[in-house]
């Protein structure tokens, strides 16, 4: 049932320029919007942790162009790509991550609680493995109002050892649900090696012994991760019930954008910089016929956009303060007494 | 009126308001069975296997899976059985249920009922008889109830249901077998609003849940002597009634707060702050909390006894309170 997918498909040729020339803007924008927040937390812009994507962007690059909008998404702590993917506005994310008003969530989030519920992405989420049981509801949900949406769970490698990994992978065979579960594997559970902390062979293995059939997958090749999820998500649609993808990929930088991530040796993260998933899709589309013109100027455009986003979030006003007592339950004001 | 079960009371909510909005379901464990203890009884053949959902012991999903499908357009009921289990939970709801409304800014609710049965009930022991309503009063986001009579236990629970933010519906398991007076047709009790069950002019008993039965009693028994004693059954603890309670205690002067939880960090506590900071200077005694002592509740009935509080405990420290102390 596991299928294994080549190491270079990346790089194989014939791949469709039309498909993937925007994919390859969506990586882009991805890297450039997380080196942004990482120089804007250097500048004091970004007030709280920031857990970067940066290496990963072709597990949220090759899953969510295969979601139609009212399709729902749930991610993780480290999930400003996988929000982007689904459509949410760079503006508002990075507003919700400099606090300002405007930001997705009104600046009551930051970074790890970012949501779009307009364009289907329910919440990044502060706890590991907290979105699994809460995206096995939606689609829970989704069966009962007999909508025709899918949901996508991705999590970290380190969700695998909570709890709600197995409740929700099994609730969601018991009941048949459209659930895409994705272990986004970067190796590491915070600054631990997961797979020191893990028994077993890990989260196909654990997904195939509840019933869902898994795909080991190349996270670091878009094409091979898109592949996948087309058809996941295929199957999903036609109520197949819940699948696995494990995505193998690597973090480059630390768990946050401050953890210099000493405890693993240069070398390795060298490598893994060589497999950089946005030159791989580059060198794909030079192969399938793409100037180097074109290439540098999808790369361009993406940090320009980004670069005055990041200008204009920084520009912004403050919330409000009162925001602190709204939106806290309608019964009750909290605001009562509050001093 | 007619004469219903608490426990018969709960399940024509849970009836009434699946009939009413087809968006209400419910979740958990044993339920096409009619529930561990009979709440759901034949609402399975009603309205169906999916409406009525038998799910995996699998507390953290039930209440997960709950957050999740009430942020998208459902309105479920979640069963945990027992409020000990609910605690297999807690990251689900104090995280993510009582939190996605604020953090999210508004984006959404999560509309959803927990009902964590409360409460000693027959040498249950120290996993299946806690009450711990304050853990859930002090999350922001959470509105926490705690009927204690079968009308309340209709009304309320209707109420919950309705309510667009998380619930946490504390039923008393003791209570299940208590017969009352409930109104035919529809029955609404708002949140948040407290009920005189008894009035008096002496001190004011401020109780929830099952320690409502145990303080009449008391007052009933305290009236023969002379003592009137007024009894406030707060039925929601968040937000709790402040207006009635600081009306009542106002009037008396005297405030006991009777709750069967451990007392310390009770919310007692909260009440007997509250008022002592809004009528210290009208108060006629100290106030006082009455509940149960800092122990796990145990098996053996004598054992289970120390952490009850008897209508004798609640009229004896009554008296001391009301009763002038003659100067030894």
């Amino acid at each position: 049932m596991t299928q294994h997918t080549a190491e270079h498909a990346g790089a194989s040729g014939n791949l469709e320029t039309g498909r993937f020339l925007p994919i390859l803007s969506l990586m882009w924008r991805i890297r450039a919007f997380e080196e942004l927040a990482i120089e804007a937390q250097r500048e004091g812009l970004v007030l709280g942790a920031i857990h970067p994507s940066i290496g990963q962007e072709a597990v949220a690059a090759g899953i969510c162009p295969n979601l139609s909008k009212t399709d729902l998404l749930l991610s993780t702590h480290r999930g400003h790509g996988h929000t982007l993917a689904k459509g949410a506005d760079p503006l508002a994310m990075m507003r919700e991550l400099f606090g300002r008003e405007g930001g997705t969530c009104g600046g009551k989030g930051g970074s790890m609680h970012i949501a779009d519920f307009g364009v289907g992405m329910l919440g990044a989420n502060g706890v590991v493995g907290a979105n699994i049981p809460i995206a096995t509801g939606a689609a829970h949900a989704l069966k009962l109002r007999r909508a025709g949406e899918v949901v996508v769970c991705i999590f970290g490698d380190g969700a695998i050892n909570r709890g709600p990994f197995l409740e929700g992978l099994n609730w969601a065979r018991v009941f048949d649900l459209p659930v895409l579960f994705v272990c986004e594997d970067n190796g590491f559970s915070a600054t631990t090696r997961t797979r020191s902390m893990t028994g077993g062979a890990g989260a196909t293995a654990r997904a195939e012994s509840l019933g869902l059939p898994a795909a080991e997958v190349d996270g670091n090749d878009v094409l091979a991760v898109d592949a996948a999820a087309r058809t996941a998500i295929a199957a999903l649609r036609a109520g197949e019930g819940p699948r696995l993808m494990h995505c193998h990929t690597y973090r480059i930088t630390g768990h946050t954008a401050v953890d210099p991530a000493s405890y693993r040796p240069e070398a390795e993260v060298d490598q893994w910089r060589r497999r950089c998933p946005i030159a791989r899709l580059e060198a794909g589309l030079r192969l399938a016929g793409v100037s180097d013109e074109e290439l540098s100027r999808t790369r361009q455009e993406a940090w320009d956009e980004m670069r005055a986003i990041s200008a204009e979030a920084s520009a912004t006003s403050w919330p409000d303060a009162r925001g602190a007592f709204a939106d806290v339950q309608d019964m009750g004001n909290p605001a009562e007494r509050a001093f | 009126m007619s004469m219903t079960s608490y426990l018969e009371a709960g399940r024509r909510a849970v009836m009434e308001e699946m009939q009413r909005d087809e968006r209400v379901w419910a979740l958990g464990e044993d339920l096409g069975r009619g529930g561990v203890f009979g709440q759901y009884k034949g609402l399975q053949e009603m309205f169906g296997d999916e409406r009525i959902a038998d799910t995996p012991i699998s507390e953290a999903c039930i209440m997960g899976a709950a957050v999740g499908a009430a942020m998208t357009g459902t309105r479920p009921v979640v069963e945990m059985r027992f409020s000990d289990f609910a605690l297999c939970a807690v990251d689900e709801l104090v995280n993510q249920a009582a939190k996605a409304r604020f953090m999210f800014g508004g984006q959404m609710r999560v509309p959803m009922v927990v009902r964590e049965p409360i409460g000693m009930w027959r040498s249950s022991a120290a996993q299946h008889s806690q009450s711990l309503e304050a853990w859930y009063a002090h999350i922001p986001g959470l509105v926490v109830v705690a009927p204690a009579t079968p009308a309340d236990n209709l009304g309320l629970l209707k109420t919950a249901i309705r309510n667009e933010d998380p619930v946490v519906y504390m039923e008393h398991k003791n209570l299940w077998a208590l017969e009352g007076e409930v109104p035919e047709g529809e029955h609404l009790v708002p949140l948040g609003k407290a009920e005189v069950a008894r009035e008096g002019v002496d001190l004011t008993i401020v109780t929830w849940s099952a320690m409502r039965h145990p303080c009449l009693k008391a007052a009933e028994d305290l009236s023969a002597e002379g003592i009137g004693v007024e009894v406030i059954d707060l039925r929601t603890l968040w937000p709790w009634d402040r207006e009635a309670v600081l009306a009542s205690v106002g009037k008396t002067g005297r405030l006991l707060v009777v709750q069967e939880a451990v007392s310390v960090a009770g919310f007692g506590a909260e009440i007997a702050a509250s008022v002592a900071e809004a009528l210290h200077y009208r108060l006629r005694a100290p106030v006082r909390r009455l509940g149960a002592p800092r122990i796990p509740v145990a098996y053996a009935p004598p054992l289970e006894d120390q952490a009850r509080v008897t209508d004798k405990a609640i009229t004896d420290a009554v008296r001391g309170m009301v009763v002038p102390q003659t100067v030894a």
